[in-house]
C-alpha cells in the first residue's frame, strides 16, 4: 500500500519566483509575477499555412499534447491571442495577410517561426515565396526543421515561455523595441 | 499500364483525318498514349468532334497545361482527354507563334478548363479568346512577366543577402 | 429545407418594399480556423445564406513546376512530397513510377507489393485527416482526439521505413533506399490488428450520430455529370455516384492482382462523402493484408529494387564495396546517363483523386517540362456551384468534406 502511495505522482505547479514568504504572504517582484502568470498561459494564433501546420496538428493532438504549457485555447482571431505561431512557407501573396494579422495583435505579443519555410524561405528558393517571415515581422524564435518534429516545436515553446517569463515589463517602452518596429514600419 | 488499344487509336486518327484532314499536322504513339498534333484553327472543334462523337466519348479533360519552346518560339497547349466508355486516353498537342499567343477557350466543352487556363495563361502569357475571368489565379496579380518560361530566372533577382563566396555559385 | 409558408394568405397585408435586396460581403478569409490551409472566399451573403462566392487561391504557391525543370529526378521527390502533405507517400510513389515509366525500368514484384502496402497505409492517413476535421468542424472534437493516435502510429511506421513522419521522400526511382526491417513489419502487422476496432469507435461517434447526420445529409449535393464536367476524380466523385477509379480503370503497381471493392454514394453530399471515406479506409486495410500474405508467400525476401544499374542508385554498402556500384552511383548522381527523349503521362489513385504526372524529357539531366494533374485544383473550381444558396455553416462542411488540401492546390 505504501509502495503504491510513493509511485502517485502529485500535480505540480509551477515553480515560484524568488521573493520573500511568511505567514499567509508572499512578496516578489511584479515582474516576475507578471511574468510567471504570461509564461504559463501564452495562448497561440495557429497560422498554419502547409506541411508545419500538419504537424502542429499532431502537436496538439493528444499524444504531443500542447495544452500542457497552458496553450489550452487556441484562438484563431489575433486580437484574442499572445503568441503568433507561422507554419508553413508564406508566399509573397501572403505577406499582407501576415503583417494585418500581426498588427492587430495586442501587446504583449511574441512570434515563433515555425519550420524552414517560414524561419528563411526553406527550400523553395523561388520568386514567389517569401524568404522568411523576418522580412515583413519581427520573430522572436526559429524552430528549424521541414518540418520540425512536435517535440521541437514545444521547445520553441518553451523558449517563448522563457523569454515571456523573464520580460521587463517597460521592454515594449524602451527605444530598441520602437526602433525595430520602426524598421518593419509599423509605428 | 494505358494499354495500347491499336484499333482504338486507328479509330480515333481516322475519324479526326476524315473530318479536318490537314489540320492534324501529325500523330503517333509516345510510350503507350497516342499523341496528336492539331492546327491551332481547329482546336476547339476537333475538341468538342472528340467529346460529342458517338464511338470515342472522350468525355472528360484530364488535364491542360502549357509549353513552351524557345527554339521554335512557340507557346503550345497540351491536352490530355480520358474517355471513360472506352478506357481510352489520348493527347493532343497544338502550338502558336509566340508573337500572337490566343487560343479558343475550351471552357464551353469542359468547365474544368476554366482554373487549368488561368493557370498557364499565369504561367505562360496564353491567351484564350471567351474565357469568363482570364486573370492571374497563383501569381501576386500584379506580376508582369510570365514564370514559367524559359527565360524567366527561378530565383528572386532583387535579393542582397546571398553570399556567392559561401556557396560556389 | 424551406418552411412551406403560403405567402399568398400571410403576405397579403404586407407592403412589399420596392428597394433592391441588400447583400453583405464576407470575407472567409485565408486565415480562418475552417478553411484547412489558405484560400479566401469572398462570399456574398444574404443573411445567411449564400449568394455568390469568389474564390482566390496562390496564397502558398511554390512554384514547384519551375523548380523541377532545374532538379535532376532524384532531387523531385521532394517536391512531390509536399504536394499532398498529408499522405505524401503515395506522390513520391506516383512520381517514381513516372520516372521508371519514361526510363523503361521495370519493378519486381516484391517493390510493387511493398509499394502497395505503402501507399495503402498513407490513403488511410489521409481519410483519417478528413474525417476527423469534418468531425471538428461540426463542433465534434472527440473524434479528433481519438483517431489521431493511429495517425501517430502510422508516422512511427513511416519512420521505420525512411526516417521521416510527414515529407517522407521515401523510395527511390526502382525501388527503396533499404529493406522493410523486421520492427517495421511487427508495427505493419500490430496496426493491422488494432485498427479496425479504432475505426469503428471512431465511426460510432459520427456516422449514426443524429447531430452529424442532420448536419451533413443533403448538405453541398453535387450530380453526377457536373462532377464529371468539373473534373472531379478520386472519393469526391465516387460519392456523387460514379464509379471511376484509377487502381481499376488503369491499373498500375500490380494493383490487377488485388481484390477491393470501390465504395460509391448516391447523391454526393457530405454524409456520402464522409462514409466513402470511411469504407476507403476499410477497403485499404483489406489491400494491405494481401498484400502481406502475397509477400509472405514469396520466397525472396531481400529485393527491394529494381537491378537496372543505368539508373537506380545502388546500396551504400555496395557503392563503397564496389567498384561498378561507385562508377554507377557517380553517373546518376553527376547526370552522365542517357535520359532517353519522350514525354509520359502516369497517374496514381491519390487520397483526393487522380494525381498525373505529366513528364517531357529532353534527355538532359532534368526534365524540360513536369506538369502535376493536381486534383483538389480541379475539383475545387466547382466549390461555388456547390454552396450557392446553402448557409453558410453548410458551405464550412461541404469545404471541409471535399479535403482541399492548399499545398496541392497550389503547388
Amino acid at each position: 500500500m505504501s509502495e503504491n502511495q510513493k509511485q502517485i505522482v502529485k500535480p505540480t505547479v509551477a515553480e515560484a519566483p524568488e521573493g520573500v514568504s511568511g505567514q499567509g504572504f508572499f512578496a516578489t517582484s511584479f515582474e516576475k509575477a507578471v511574468g510567471l502568470a504570461r509564461k504559463n498561459s501564452l495562448w497561440p494564433l495557429p497560422f498554419a499555412t502547409s506541411c508545419c501546420g500538419i504537424e502542429f496538428m499532431a502537436t496538439m493532438g493528444a499524444h504531443y499534447d500542447l495544452a500542457r504549457f497552458g496553450s489550452e485555447r487556441l484562438s484563431f482571431s489575433p486580437r484574442q491571442s499572445d503568441l503568433l505561431m507561422v507554419m508553413g512557407t508564406v508566399a509573397k501573396k501572403m505577406g499582407p495577410v501576415l503583417r494585418e494579422v500581426y498588427i492587430q495583435m495586442a501587446e504583449p505579443k511574441w512570434v515563433i517561426a515555425v519550420g524552414a519555410c517560414a524561419s528563411s524561405g526553406g527550400i523553395f528558393d523561388t520568386y514567389s515565396v517569401l524568404q522568411g517571415i523576418d522580412r515583413v515581422i519581427p520573430v522572436d524564435v526559429y524552430v528549424p526543421g521541414c518540418p520540425p518534429r512536435p517535440e521541437q516545436i514545444i521547445d520553441g515553446l518553451m523558449k517563448i515561455q522563457e523569454l515571456a517569463g523573464n520580460e521587463s515589463l517597460r521592454r515594449r517602452h524602451s527605444k530598441e523595441y520602437e526602433d525595430l518596429m520602426k524598421k518593419y514600419n509599423m509605428e | 499500364m494505358f494499354q495500347i488499344i491499336p484499333d482504338r487509336n486507328q479509330l480515333v486518327v481516322a475519324k479526326l483525318t476524315d473530318h479536318f484532314g490537314e489540320a492534324i499536322e501529325r500523330h503517333e504513339v509516345i510510350t503507350d498514349m497516342l499523341c496528336i498534333t492539331v492546327n491551332k484553327e481547329v482546336i476547339n472543334e476537333a475538341l468538342l468532334f472528340l467529346r460529342d462523337d458517338k464511338e470515342m466519348q472522350f468525355n472528360f479533360l484530364t488535364t491542360l497545361c502549357g509549353m513552351h519552346y524557345p527554339e521554335k518560339e512557340q507557346l503550345g497547349l497540351v491536352f490530355h482527354l480520358h474517355s471513360f466508355v472506352n478506357n481510352q486516353r489520348i493527347r493532343i498537342k497544338t502550338s502558336t507563334d509566340m508573337s500572337n499567343p490566343v487560343f479558343p477557350t475550351s471552357t464551353t466543352i469542359w468547365p474544368s478548363a476554366n482554373w487549368m487556363e488561368r493557370e498557364t495563361y499565369d504561367f505562360y502569357g496564353i491567351l484564350f479568346e471567351g474565357h469568363p475571368n482570364l486573370v492571374r489565379i497563383l501569381n501576386v496579380d500584379d506580376m508582369t512577366d510570365f514564370p514559367l518560361r524559359k527565360d524567366f530566372p527561378l530565383e528572386d533577382q532583387t535579393r542582397e543577402d546571398k553570399d556567392d563566396s559561401m556557396f560556389g555559385r | 429545407m424551406a418552411l412551406d409558408l403560403d405567402t399568398d394568405y400571410w403576405d397579403k397585408d404586407v407592403v412589399k418594399s420596392e428597394e433592391p435586396k441588400e447583400y453583405n460581403t464576407l470575407n472567409v478569409g485565408p486565415t480562418h480556423p475552417a478553411t484547412h490551409g489558405v484560400f479566401q472566399n469572398v462570399m456574398l451573403m444574404d443573411g445567411e445564406f449564400i449568394v455568390s462566392t469568389e474564390q482566390t487561391i496562390g496564397y502558398i504557391h511554390r512554384a514547384f513546376e519551375k523548380i523541377a525543370e532545374r532538379r535532376p529526378f532524384y532531387q523531385i521527390t521532394p517536391l512531390t512530397d509536399r504536394l499532398n502533405y498529408c499522405s505524401s507517400p503515395i506522390n513520391n510513389m506516383g512520381w517514381h513510377m513516372t520516372v521508371e515509366k519514361l526510363l523503361g525500368i521495370e519493378t519486381p514484384k516484391r517493390v510493387d507489393y511493398l509499394r502497395i502496402v505503402i501507399m495503402e497505409l498513407a490513403r488511410i492517413a489521409d481519410h483519417i485527416i478528413c474525417n476527423s476535421v469534418i468531425g471538428v468542424d461540426s463542433g465534434a472534437l472527440t473524434g479528433f482526439t481519438y483517431i489521431f493516435q493511429d495517425r501517430e502510429f502510422i508516422y512511427e511506421i513511416y519512420e521505420e521505413i525512411c526516417g521521416a513522419r510527414l515529407t517522407t521522400n521515401m523510395g527511390r526511382i526502382g525501388g527503396f533506399e533499404r529493406n522493410f526491417s523486421t520492427k517495421a513489419w511487427e508495427k505493419i502487422r500490430y496496426f493491422l490488428k488494432t485498427f479496425p476496432r479504432h475505426l469503428q469507435e471512431f465511426e460510432n461517434l459520427l456516422a449514426r450520430n443524429r447531430i452529424f447526420m442532420d448536419r451533413t445529409i443533403n448538405v453541398g449535393p453535387f450530380p453526377a455529370d457536373r462532377a464529371l464536367a468539373y473534373g472531379f476524380t478520386g472519393p469526391n466523385l465516387r460519392a456523387c455516384g460514379v464509379d471511376y477509379d484509377v487502381r481499376v480503370m488503369n491499373p498500375y503497381c500490380s494493383y490487377d492482382e488485388f481484390e477491393f471493392i470501390v465504395p460509391i454514394g448516391q447523391n454526393g453530399d457530405t454524409y456520402d462523402r464522409f462514409i466513402v471515406r470511411q469504407e476507403e479506409m476499410k477497403q485499404s486495410m483489406h489491400i494491405i493484408e494481401q498484400a502481406i500474405a502475397k509477400l509472405d508467400k514469396m520466397e525472396d525476401k531481400d529485393t527491394y529494387y529494381a537491378s537496372d544499374p543505368r539508373f537506380v542508385l545502388p546500396p551504400k554498402e555496395k557503392v563503397y564495396n564496389n567498384m561498378e556500384a561507385l562508377i554507377w552511383h557517380f553517373k546518376i548522381v553527376m547526370g552522365e546517363t542517357d535520359i532517353p527523349v519522350g514525354e509520359v503521362y502516369h497517374c496514381v489513385e491519390a487520397a483526393n483523386g487522380e494525381l498525373g504526372f505529366y513528364l517531357v524529357s529532353d534527355g538532359g539531366r532534368t526534365p524540360s517540362r513536369l506538369h502535376f494533374r493536381r486534383p483538389c485544383f480541379i475539383y475545387y473550381q466547382a466549390y461555388p456551384e456547390m454552396v450557392m444558396g446553402n448557409m453558410l455553416s453548410d458551405a464550412i462542411l461541404t469545404m471541409s468534406s471535399m479535403n482541399v488540401i492548399a499545398g496541392e492546390l497550389d503547388a
